[in-house]
Order: C-alpha cells, then sequence, then structure tokens
C-alpha cells in the first residue's frame, strides 16, 4: 500500500475507476476518432488538425472508447526494454517479462496495451476478447504511477484454476 | 519521356562491427562506385548523403561530410533522412535532378555506425515523442512489432516457427560467398529454434543484427551513360516513396495506434503494399516480370509479409511459396539472394542503397556464387519510422 494515490503515468489518455477507459479525441467535423490524443492531430485543449485528409476540422471532444476489443496480435518482452522504460519494483529486482497486445477497438481503430498482470501470451489468440484495466506502471517520487492494460476475458467455465 | 536513369556504378564497405567513423565506411563505398563506374570524383556534380542520426554533427549533414572527405569538388549537395528509406530516398533526389536535367552524375552515399543491443530512442523526456513513449509506457521495443506482425502470420494463415526458422536459413545460405555481408556461415533450422525467445515468436536468429556498413551508387543521364561507352547500362526504372494513405489501418513502428477506419472506410491498399505498387505503376512493370528481390527481413516472418506485398503470391501464400522453394536462389523468384538484413545487419542510411548495389551485381550477372540466372528485373522494398517506406524497380 502507498501513502500517496496512484496517478496515471501519463495525463488524460485513459480514465480510472471501475469503468476505466481510453480517452479518444474525436474530430466534431468528420466525426473520426483518434487516440492517442497527439499535438498535431487533437490537442488537450481540444484543439489540433483532424489527420483525415478530406476534412479541415480543427475542433475535437473528449470521447470515451469501447473498454472492450478483439486482439490483433500479441507478444511479450522476454529480454528487458531499454530507457526510457522503466521496470516497476525495487532497483536491483529480478526483470519479470511481460506481455504486450495490439486490440482492435469497435471505434475501428488497433490500441497496443501491455497485458494485465498475471497473464502471457498462452492466454491469448488472434481474435480473442480483451478488456481493459488499469494497473500500476511503475513508481516514482509522486508514487503509483498506472496505465492501461489489456485483460483476457474468460468466458464462465473457462477459468483456470487458481 | 523516359524516366530512367542509369546505375553506372556500385561499391560498398564490407559490413559489420568495425569501429571506425561512418565516414570512413562511406568513402570506401563512394570510391568503390567511382571505379566501377570508371567515373572520376571530380566529374559528379551532385553528392547526395544519407543522414545518420547517431553521429553528431556529421551525421547529419552527411551528403557535405562525404564532400569534403571525398576533396571538395564543387558539386551541388544534399543530405537525406528517411530512418531505414533514407538510401532509397538519397537515390530519388539524385534521379529526380538527373531527370530534370539539373545535374549528369550523381553519387549517393550511405554510412552508418551503430551501438550494440536495442536501438532506442534519444535521451530525455519527450512526453510529445510516441518513439519515446512506446518504450516509457509500454515496453514497445522494435522486435516487438515485428512479433506482432509474426505472431499474426501464425494465427491467421498457419505459418510455423520452422517456416521463419526457414527464411533464416535460406538467407544465411545466400549470403555465404558474398563478399560484404557480416556473417557468411550456414545456419540451420535447430540453431534458430533453439536460440533464445526475444519476443514471442521471434528467437534471437530471427531478428537482424545492427551493423556498421556502407553503400554507394553512381547515378548518371542515360546519355551520359551513352557517351561514357555503357550502351546498355541497369536502368532505375522507378524509385517509390509513398506515404500512407488515411486511414493507416496496419500497426506501424513506432505508433502506439493505429488511425480509425470508422468514418474513412478502409484503404484500397495497405501502406506496405501501396510502396511497391507505386513502383510498380511508375515503371509500367508488374510483379509477375521480377526475377528477383530484396526486402527487408528485420525479422524472419517479415520477409513473407513483403513477399505478399510485393505482389509475389496473394496474401496467406507466402509459406507454401517459401516451402516450394520458390524464393531461393535457384527457384522462380528469389528473395533477398544477398543474403538479406540476416546477413549484413541493419546500417539505417546504407542499407536501402545496399539493396539497390546487390540488384545491380545481380542484372549485371556479377554476384559471384549467389547470382539469380537470367536476371532482368528487380524490386527492392522497405519501410522506415513514421511513414517513411520505399521501392526500387531495376531492370536490364
Ligand atoms: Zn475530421
Amino acid at each position: 500500500m502507498t501513502a500517496t494515490p496512484a496517478t496515471p503515468a501519463i495525463e488524460g489518455w485513459f480514465t480510472t475507476g471501475a469503468a476505466a477507459a481510453l480517452v479518444g479525441a474525436r474530430c466534431t467535423t468528420c466525426t473520426t476518432v483518434f487516440f492517442p490524443r497527439s499535438s498535431s492531430g487533437a490537442g488537450p485543449d481540444g484543439h489540433g488538425f483532424c489527420r483525415n485528409p478530406a476534412c479541415a476540422g480543427e475542433e475535437f471532444e473528449d470521447v470515451e472508447l469501447s473498454r472492450r476489443g478483439r486482439v490483433w496480435s500479441y507478444t511479450d518482452a522476454q529480454y528487458q526494454p531499454p530507457p526510457p522504460y522503466l521496470a516497476p519494483g525495487s532497483p536491483g529486482d529480478a526483470y519479470e517479462p511481460f506481455a504486450l497486445a495490439a486490440v482492435e477497438l469497435p471505434e475501428g481503430l488497433v490500441v497496443l496495451g501491455q497485458v494485465a498482470q498475471g497473464y502471457g501470451v498462452r492466454d491469448l489468440h488472434v481474435g480473442a476478447e480483451v478488456e481493459l484495466v488499469v494497473e500500476t506502471l511503475y513508481a516514482d517520487e509522486t508514487g503509483d504511477r498506472t496505465i492501461w492494460r489489456w485483460k483476457p476475458v474468460v468466458e464462465l467455465g473457462e477459468e483456470a484454476d487458481q | 519521356m523516359s524516366t530512367d536513369v542509369a546505375v553506372l556504378g556500385v561499391g560498398m564497405h564490407p559490413w559489420g562491427k568495425w569501429g571506425r567513423p561512418f565516414t570512413t565506411y562511406g568513402v570506401h563505398a563512394a570510391r568503390a562506385a567511382l571505379a566501377d563506374a570508371d567515373v572520376a570524383w571530380t566529374d559528379v556534380d551532385l553528392v547526395v548523403g544519407g543522414e545518420t542520426v547517431r553521429n553528431g554533427y556529421g551525421g547529419y549533414v552527411a551528403g557535405a561530410t562525404f564532400a569534403q572527405a571525398l576533396g571538395w569538388n564543387g558539386a551541388r549537395v544534399a543530405t537525406s533522412y528517411a530512418a531505414c528509406a533514407t538510401g532509397a530516398q538519397a537515390i530519388d533526389t539524385a534521379r529526380a535532378r538527373i531527370l530534370a536535367g539539373l545535374c549528369e552524375v550523381a553519387l549517393v552515399v550511405g554510412a552508418d555506425t551503430t551501438p550494440k543491443g536495442f536501438l532506442a530512442p534519444n535521451a530525455g523526456e519527450r512526453w510529445d515523442d510516441p518513439d519515446w513513449l512506446r518504450f516509457r509506457l509500454l515496453g514497445m521495443t522494435n522486435p516487438a512489432y515485428f512479433a506482432m506482425y509474426a505472431r499474426r502470420r501464425m494465427d491467421l494463415h498457419g505459418a510455423t516457427s520452422e517456416d521463419f526458422a526457414a527464411v533464416k536459413v535460406k538467407n544465411a545460405r545466400h549470403g555465404l560467398a558474398n563478399p560484404n555481408a557480416r556473417y557468411r556461415k550456414e545456419v540451420s533450422a535447430e540453431d534458430v529454434l533453439t536460440s533464445a525467445v526475444v519476443s514471442d515468436p521471434l528467437h534471437l536468429l530471427d531478428i537482424c543484427a545492427t551493423s556498421d556498413g556502407a553503400a554507394a551508387v553512381v547515378l548518371t543521364s542515360v546519355d551520359y551513360a551513352r557517351r561514357h561507352g555503357i550502351a546498355a547500362p541497369v536502368r532505375v526504372r522507378a524509385v517509390s516513396t509513398v506515404t500512407p494513405t488515411f486511414p493507416n489501418t496496419v500497426l506501424d513502428m513506432p505508433n502506439l495506434s493505429t488511425d480509425s477506419s470508422a468514418v474513412a472506410g478502409v484503404p484500397e491498399r495497405t501502406f506496405k503494399q501501396s510502396i511497391a505498387h507505386a513502383a510498380y505503376e511508375e515503371a509500367g512493370i508488374g510483379p509477375e516480370d521480377v526475377s528477383l528481390a530484396e526486402v527487408y527481413d528485420l525479422s524472419t516472418a517479415l520477409e513473407l509479409d513483403w513477399m505478399e506485398d510485393i505482389g509475389l503470391c496473394k496474401p496467406g501464400e507466402a509459406e507454401a511459396m517459401l516451402r516450394a522453394g520458390d524464393t531461393t536462389i535457384g527457384g522462380r523468384v528469389p528473395v533477398n539472394p544477398s543474403g538479406g538484413l540476416a546477413c549484413f545487419g541493419e546500417a539505417v542510411p546504407a542499407q536501402a542503397i545496399a539493396q539497390v548495389c546487390e540488384v545491380t551485381w545481380q542484372l549485371r550477372g556479377q554476384a559471384t556464387g549467389r547470382q539469380v540466372e537470367g536476371a532482368r528485373v528487380g524490386i527492392t522494398a522497405n519501410q522506415g519510422l513514421f511513414g517513411h517506406g520505399s521501392s526500387v524497380l531495376l531492370s536490364t
């Protein structure tokens, strides 16, 4: 347990709480949804330039993306990635491999993310359903920093023995 | 109007980890290309350098750096940066000036040194840079992207780890006699399959290394080649440097997401498919005319994707083509007869130029020990970061 509250590792990209979701930027002109927001595509203040070449829109509104999607592909990181990756835990802890998934959302885009703790490539296949969760990515002087992750949706009767 | 330019000379510095400055490699390759063309450096009226981002000031102004090292000759100068497509864009700049009649003899040079281990972003906190964010927020390395493509082939097309290993075995064999290749030794499927997994399903030997290396070409107008006594030079028929078409629906390094197709619809071709397509259209040549291809085998599995993206077979058919031996030297359309990045490793600003060198040697019948018999048409293909892709079509 940390004394300080957990905060997102990056501001404004996802909500936290019971039904956490990614926050996309929707062009108010052509309704195309972008994630993540970016300085050129859809600024944090709701302004920017729409990246749809057929659209001259410059106004965006926040929109929560679907919390569930289907795996486009997946892999894992068997070797520790180089900085600026920050391994969770304390310096000197053994490196723990983690899995990654690219997930196709009903909004028509694919979003990368780490796979929720306790799950690995064995729990995934192309087309499998996953759900967004928020977990701790690393800790810094402000406390735990959180990130969105993709958690396999296990159908009833398929739960593995714990 | 013909859009052909002549490839009068090609040259390389052997690839490896030599620990010397990139200029040394570049000048070696440039002199080799000039000697091959039988053109004096003082006759070159345009020099284009492929920029390297890890070598400070000289690397960022590579055209002038090579020109100074070769001895200032007053040539026009340009420098190109386009990640893995750098070399092809440098060639495109030279070709465009030749076709516009603004120059006759261009020297294009790419050279690099590389650090050990994973390629990583520049230092500093850069919260608006996707290349930095992919590491900080996700731990997403380059091999992780290649592994995503590989795993998708397995789940959708029934590719196996043995198929991926077979690509490495083939390319290692192709590179055995290539004097410029860094790795020149047989690799067995077992070697690949027993090497450590880096990113499931890719093993260490499925992923290309980083190398030092250099490549150079001398491009001229077809008229100049004729006056120089070369009646039938190898010709660049097309250079494609297309950007993606919105929405870009296939995950691309270093992005964290794709564009949404919900409003704009799915484009006719994926980005990688569009790269070679543009070259074919420009040259009026089709994939059925291709004798050989040099494609970026950053991972073994990626070579299979490229075979489909450049039209050598339909999506999902690359494994069958590989298993039938069609892409081996002696087969229907040899892929990476040079040995590919599997044998060379990455030297980013040089490798797209190196592909053109190899195709030129093949079309001239000079690829000793790895010659594709009767080669008439060769294509190269690669993709760099942030929507840079390129393909060069050459023919006899
Ligand atoms: Zn718009």
